[in-house]
């Protein structure tokens, strides 16, 4: 049994998306589809899903060759896609989203509930997918919602099953999860694309490793004849450091000092219970932890965006506690949101608009309350060169624009000026390799000229490999403060809660 | 991180690749792009709009199945004795374009009024309520003040202007404040409009001398809009006032930081907060101004028509045309300035076709309906015209009703 893709080639005007692709991936196998954003890897399994109707190439079962017109064909084909972003139901029970569309009823039309429990039941037990059908889709954590994404295509047959970018959004504990989940499936016999931009991750689980590169398959390697440099290489088409190079910190005085600040959720928990660091001129501040420890609450209590409950917010010695926003950002902080599409950048906006979002109301961008553009446009055309920015123009809807790129929009919007404290939530969640390498630069080139860094992120290689103190956040504390080149088993035990300190 | 739809088909496919898309040439094909729509909608609205005038004669359909020919002929014969009186109404002399700019005049102030909440995220339902204050602040100037003609006519628009501002800004600081939803406060403001007008226009205040319905007295020739194409012809200075308008919300969405902001947080709030933007005084000042243009369309309603003195139907169904006028026109000035005087078209033109053809102006609302909903829905047309092609973005309007 194997599914085979043949000389797939995809063209959109202007761009060949896919050059004379070929893939297979037999009974039992997991194949990762590594590759940097706009590499063509989406292209190509849309094509796979009847998405797309390829220019050229065929896909074949068994060497027999099928029509896929549309993803229900796909699907009839026995092949199961698992999208990045997840299509279930936020209202909905754990049950009612797998049985949708194909819901087992009762006379008069009446759902069998039962039946439908039965199903996700089975599923579960069948896959080790624990999760419970009673529950509802918006009160679970993301990486049970993959969970109830993938029963979904179990629950139809699948025997060829795509995932898209599933690690993404998951924390390190749930991407242990998902690959034992992994690899239970490919027990079974599934046969399993796994598209990532991860090299760990794709040499860790893989079978097989394909590389694209400019919508070509560029290299087709197993993950013992290989290893991360050399995929990285071939991803990126040129040597890529994979350490951040710095030089040994010279910590300058206090410029952020947090002390006892207690921050509440959404749902009125303290997220935040009495936090204190400080993070002085010249040095990188990292913050550890598993995601949902308060990170959060403390980044947007310290950037004014969620009021503070207690404690004070010093930056260079006055207090700051519960400024605004724009306050802050006059008295020289820079902030890097987590989420770059919720709230760093206004997707409909130009790439030009978005690079003076926080900067709109200054000279030379507005006299009063009239807008001079030209400013804008040149500033931004300035930007968009200096930080390698991708972009056929200035004047191009950001969305348009790849996940790296987006964020390097965001970077340089925030680092062009002087300022006395970065603050960096997440810098490169979601990124290709080549733009982490820069932001990551970046960042150490903005404490090399003085400033005093924050940096959060949920991946525990990037905070040990940029920062000069690592601190634990769990549960809405600092469970300690490490070295960067401490024992990451000692920091993995804080980021549990059970450090021995 | 979950999504409504579960069909896969859903699936956004990846955007198309960012090329060409930067030049001259795709800037202007893509403005000619969003033109071709509209015509084409007007284009299957008339051919439905046909199809009812063709049955609208009882005496047709039988003879339908007697002598079809006959019949066919004499169903093309109203059809196009319709169509031609529609068509010669709107625009065949200088008389019916006059009425044209006249019905279109207030609807493109009160349509720019929304179009702008749009822009800002806001659902500006209260066009309506907004047009009768402003009316009412006008006619107190207009009754009370004595001041000579051009002074006279600015200080009335001013209160006009003045009257929806606070009308919509009550509106918009009741969402800034209390996070209460501009669709129901707006409709709310509405009846209380209404209610508030009819009982100002039973007082000696406004009242006219010896009435016992709500009518006001006249207010002064000196307040009074003057015609622009002389005396026997309807359109006043207030299109120029309207034009100005156009001009004047192009220039505050797409030239000033106060719309930029308005864009901004109109397409995604949480940036505009995390931007440092004012997100409560943008959103309160979007609904003023939004509401002042509304005002400005009801001062208009009294001094550009005689005999120049307020009722409580002065504004017509202005204040709710204008919601499907704005969507018609996406929301952008220009495209709101289309299409109202494409409705301002359809109704000087229904007068005549009611008048001459015999169809009842009734069928001008069926037309306007069709063509929205043929613009709602562009598919549909590509369908029809089996055009092929990338599909465009829906314009923005609203964030969702809890936001």
């Amino acid at each position: 049994m194997t599914l085979e893709l043949q000389g797939i080639t995809k063209t959109f005007p202007g761009v060949v998306a896919n050059d004379d692709v070929s893939l297979a991936v037999g009974e039992g196998e997991v194949v990762a589809l590594l590759g940097e954003n706009g590499a063509g890897k989406s292209t190509l399994m849309n094509v796979l899903y009847g998405l797309y109707k390829p220019d050229k190439g065929t896909v074949a079962i068994d060497g027999e060759e099928i029509e896929l017109n549309s993803s229900r064909d796909a699907i009839a084909a026995g092949i199961g896609m698992v999208h990045q972003h997840f299509m279930l139901v936020p209202v909905f029970t754990v049950a009612e989203n797998v049985i949708l569309g194909q819901e087992p009823a009762g006379p008069m039309g009446v759902i069998k509930q039962e039946s439908a429990h039965q199903i996700v039941s089975e599923i579960s037990e069948r896959y080790g997918l624990r999760v419970d059908p009673e529950a509802v889709i918006e009160d679970l954590p993301v990486g049970l919602q993959q969970r109830v994404e993938i029963i979904k295509v179990l629950n139809r047959e699948a025997r060829y099953v795509i995932f898209d970018e599933p690690t993404a959004v998951l924390t390190p504990q749930e991407v242990e999860e998902f690959f034992k989940i992994l690899r239970g499936l490919q027990e079974d016999g599934k046969g399993i694309i796994f598209i990532t931009h991860k090299l760990g991750e794709a040499l860790e689980v893989a079978d097989r490793i394909a590389v694209m590169r400019a919508g070509k398959k560029v290299a087709e390697v197993s993950p013992g004849e290989t290893n991360e440099e050399a995929l990285a290489e071939l991803m990126v088409g040129r040597p890529v450091e994979l350490v951040v190079p710095k030089d040994a910190s010279s910590p300058g005085d206090t410029v952020l000092e947090v002390k006892d600040v207690v921050v509440l959720d959404d749902r009125g928990h303290r997220a935040v219970n009495g936090v204190s660091f400080e993070v002085r001129a010249g040095e990188i501040v990292g913050i550890a932890g598993v995601q949902g420890n308060g990170q959060t609450e403390l980044i947007e209590g310290i950037t004014g965006l969620r009021p503070t409950l207690g404690g004070t917010v010093m930056l260079q010695g006055t207090d700051v506690t519960d400024y605004s926003p724009r306050h802050l950002h006059n008295a020289g902080i820079s902030h890097i949101p987590e989420d770059r599409q919720e709230s760093g950048l206004v997707l409909g906006f130009t790439v030009a608009e978005n690079m003076v979002l926080d900067s709109y109301y200054e000279a030379p961008f507005s006299r009063g309350i009239i807008m001079n553009w030209g400013a804008v446009e040149e500033t931004a055309e300035r930007l968009v060169e200096q930080y390698d920015v991708r972009t056929p123009g200035v004047n191009v809807p950001v969305s348009n624009l790849s996940g790296g790129n987006q964020q390097k929009v965001i970077v340089a919007r925030e680092f062009d000026r002087e300022v006395a404290l970065v603050v960096a939530s997440q810098p490169t969640r979601g990124i290709d390799v080549g733009s982490i390498e820069y932001i990551h630069s970046q960042i150490v080139a903005k404490r090399d000229a003085g400033a005093a860094v924050l940096v959060v992120s949920s991946e525990l290689e990037e905070v040990t490999a940029l920062a000069d103190r690592v601190l634990v956040l769990y549960h809405g504390r600092i469970a300690g403060e490490f070295a960067p080149d401490a024992d990451i088993t000692d920091i993995g035990l804080a980021m549990l809660g059970s450090a021995a300190s | 991180m979950t999504q409504a739809p579960p069909a896969p088909e859903a699936t956004p496919p990846p955007p198309p690749p960012p090329s060409a898309m930067d030049t001259a040439a795709g800037v202007g094909s893509s403005l000619l792009r969003s033109l071709v729509m509209p015509a084409l909608a007007l284009v299957v609205a008339l051919v439905i709009g046909a199809i009812i005038i063709a049955f609208s004669d009882v005496n047709n359909v039988p003879l339908l199945f007697e002598d079809p020919g006959a019949a066919l002929s004499a169903m093309a014969r109203e059809v196009v004795a319709a169509y031609k009186a529609l068509f010669v109404g709107a625009v065949g002399s200088v008389y019916a374009i006059s009425e044209t700019l006249f019905a279109a005049t207030p609807l493109i102030l009160a349509s720019l009024g929304v179009a702008l909440g749009f822009r800002a995220g806001l659902f500006n339902i209260g066009a309506q309520g907004q047009m009768l204050i402003g009316a009412m602040s006008a006619v107190w100037v207009g009754i009370y003040v004595d001041l000579p003609t051009p002074l006279h006519v600015l200080l009335a628009i001013l209160a006009g202007l003045i009257g929806g501002m606070v009308w919509g800004g009550i509106a918009g600081l009741l969402k800034a404040r209390t996070g209460a939803h501009e669709v129901i406060t707006t409709i709310m403001f509405n009846f209380i409009a209404l209610y508030l007008v009819q009982w100002l226009l039973s007082i000696p205040l406004f009242q006219e001398a010896g009435r016992n319905n709500p009518v006001s007295t006249a207010i002064r020739p000196t307040a009074q809009l003057s015609p622009i194409f002389g005396g026997s012809y309807r359109v006043t200075l207030g299109f120029a006032i309207a034009l100005v308008a156009v001009f004047f919300v192009y220039w505050l969405l797409y030239r000033s930081s106060w719309g930029f902001e308005f864009r901004a947080i109109g397409l995604n709030p949480q940036a505009g907060a995390y931007a440092g933007m004012g997100v409560a005084t943008a959103v309160t000042l979007a609904m003023a101004i939004a509401g002042g243009l509304a005002g400005v369309a009801g001062a208009n309603q009294v001094m550009g028509l005689a005999p120049y003195k307020a009722t409580t139907a002065l504004a017509g169904s202005v204040g709710f045309d204008a919601i499907t006028v704005a969507l018609l026109g996406r929301s952008h000035p220009i495209g709101v300035l289309w299409a109202a005087l494409l409705f301002g078209a359809l109704k000087a033109g229904g007068r005549q076709m009611q008048g001459a053809a015999q169809i009842p102006l009734d069928l001008v609302v069926v037309l306007q309906a069709l063509i929205v909903i043929f613009v709602a829905a562009p598919a549909l047309v590509r369908a029809i015209f089996r055009m092929k092609g990338v599909a465009e973005k829906p314009a923005q309007m609203t964030k969702g009703w809890g936001a």
